[in-house]
C-alpha cells in the first residue's frame, strides 16, 4: 500500500509541476513561452561552467576507487567497526557514499542482491543509501557553477553529516530489524 | 580542507595501485573520469535549460516570492545573512522540496539557481558565503521522505516489504540534518572569531 502511494507520488510530481506553474503564470498574464526561453538560456552556461571542477574531483575519486585503496581502508577500519556492531560488509559503501553516487548505488545494490533485501545487511545498506547525499559531487557542482574555489568549512560539515547519518543508520537498523 | 581531500584521494589511489601491481589502472581511471565529467555536464545542459525555464515562469508569476514568504520564519532563522524576501529563499525551498521527494533531476537546477542568487549577495566571489555553507549543509544531509531508487532496487530483488526502510531512512536522515545544521552553526561562529583575530 505504502509502496503504491510512493510510486504514484513519484509518477505525478513532475507532471503536476509542469501543469501548475505554467498555468499559474499564464493566468497572471506572463508571456509564458518567452519567459521560459529566457530562463532556459542560462542552462548552457551553468552546465558548461562546472566542467573543470567536475573533471578535477571525478579524476581524484576515479583513481582512488580503481586502485584497491578501498579494501585497505576497510581492513584498517575493521577493529573499530567490530566494536560498534557494524557489519564489515557495509564499510566500502560507507566510504563511497559521499564520493560517488553511482558507485555507492552499485555497492548497495550488490549488497542487497548478495545478502537479500530483507537481511540485516540488506536493510542497513538500503537505509545508508537513502539517508545521505553524495557530498563531494554536490559541493563540486554547486560551488563550481558560481566559480567558488574556497569551500570554507563546507566539506567538514558535509562529512560530519555523513558520519552521523551512517552511525544513525546502524543504530536504528539494530533497533528495528535486529532481534 | 578540500585541497587536502583531493590530494589525499589522488595520492593514496596512486600509491595503492602501485602496491597492488596495477599502476596502469590509474591512467585508465583518470582519463575515463575526465571524459565522464564532460558527459555529466553535457547531459545536464538540457535538464538545466528545462528547469530554469520553468523556474523563470514561477518567478514571473510570483510563485517563488510566495514560497519565500511562506517559509520565512524558518529560513530567517537558518539564513540570517540573506534579506527576508530575497529570491534565493524561494530557490532554496524548491531545491530542498525536490530533494525530499527524491526528484533528483529537478533538485540540481533549483539548487544551482539558489547558488546563483546567493552569489549575488556574496562580497567575496571566490569564497563560499555563510549562507552558501548553510544551504549546502542542509542539501547534502537533506531529509529524504521517499528514497525511490533504493525501494526500486529492493523490489527488484524480491523483497517481502520494499518500503520497510522508509522509517529507518527518515530517522537516519533527520540525525544527519540535525548534525549538519549544528556543525554549520559551530563552524560559522568559530570562523567569524578567527577572522576577527
Amino acid at each position: 500500500m505504502v509502496e503504491v502511494i510512493i510510486q504514484e507520488i513519484s509518477k505525478w510530481a513532475i507532471p503536476t509541476l509542469f501543469f501548475l506553474i505554467p498555468s499559474f503564470a499564464f493566468l497572471k498574464g506572463v508571456k509564458v513561452y518567452e519567459a521560459f526561453v529566457e530562463g532556459a538560456q542560462e542552462g548552457f552556461n551553468t552546465a558548461i561552467k562546472i566542467i573543470p571542477f567536475l573533471v578535477g574531483m571525478l579524476v581524484a575519486i576515479g583513481v582512488f576507487r580503481s586502485s584497491g585503496a578501498l579494501d585497505a581502508f576497510t581492513k584498517l577500519l575493521r577493529p573499530i567497526t567490530d566494536i560498534l556492531y557494524i557489519p564489515g560488509e557495509v564499510i566500502p559503501l560507507a566510504i563511497m557514499r559521499p564520493l560517488s553516487g553511482g558507485a555507492a548505488l552499485g555497492a548497495a545494490a550488490e549488497l542487497i542482491k548478495t545478502h537479500g533485501p530483507d537481511s540485516f545487511i540488506g536493510v542497513l545498506a538500503s537505509t545508508m543509501q537513502g539517508s545521505t547525499d553524495t557530498t563531494f559531487y554536490v559541493l563540486t557542482v554547486y560551488f563550481g557553477s558560481v566559480g567558488i574555489v574556497k569551500y570554507r568549512y563546507s566539506a567538514a560539515v558535509g562529512l560530519i553529516a555523513d558520519i552521523v547519518g551512517f552511525l544513525a543508520s546502524v543504530f536504528i537498523c539494530n533497533i528495528v530489524f535486529n532481534n | 580542507m578540500v585541497n587536502l581531500i583531493w590530494f589525499f584521494l589522488l595520492i593514496t589511489g596512486i600509491f595503492f595501485a602501485a602496491v597492488n601491481g596495477r599502476i596502469e589502472v590509474v591512467t585508465y581511471a583518470a582519463l575515463k573520469a575526465a571524459e565522464n565529467a564532460v558527459q555529466i555536464s553535457f547531459e545536464l545542459i538540457g535538464i538545466m535549460a528545462l528547469w530554469l525555464g520553468i523556474i523563470k515562469l514561477a518567478e514571473e508569476a510570483g510563485i517563488v516570492d510566495l514560497i519565500a514568504l511562506i517559509v520565512r520564519p524558518i529560513t530567517g532563522y537558518l539564513f540570517p545573512s540573506v534579506p527576508r524576501d530575497h529570491p534565493a529563499m524561494g530557490a532554496i525551498v524548491l531545491n530542498l522540496s525536490a530533494n525530499m521527494l527524491g526528484l533528483g533531476n529537478a533538485a540540481t537546477p533549483f539548487g544551482l539557481k539558489a547558488m546563483a542568487e546567493l552569489q549575488k549577495l556574496n562580497p567575496q566571489k571566490d569564497e563560499a558565503s555563510e549562507a552558501m555553507c548553510t544551504f549546502l549543509a542542509l542539501n547534502t544531509s537533506c531529509i529524504t521522505l521517499i528514497p525511490a531508487t533504493i525501494i526500486g532496487v529492493r523490489a527488484a530483488n524480491g523483497s517481502a516489504d520494499p518500503t520497510s526502510i522508509v522509517g529507518t531512512t527518515i530517522f537516519a536522515t533527520c540525525c544527519a540534518t540535525v548534525a549538519a545544521v549544528t556543525a554549520d552553526r559551530l563552524f560559522r561562529s568559530y570562523w567569524k572569531r578567527k577572522k576577527r583575530g
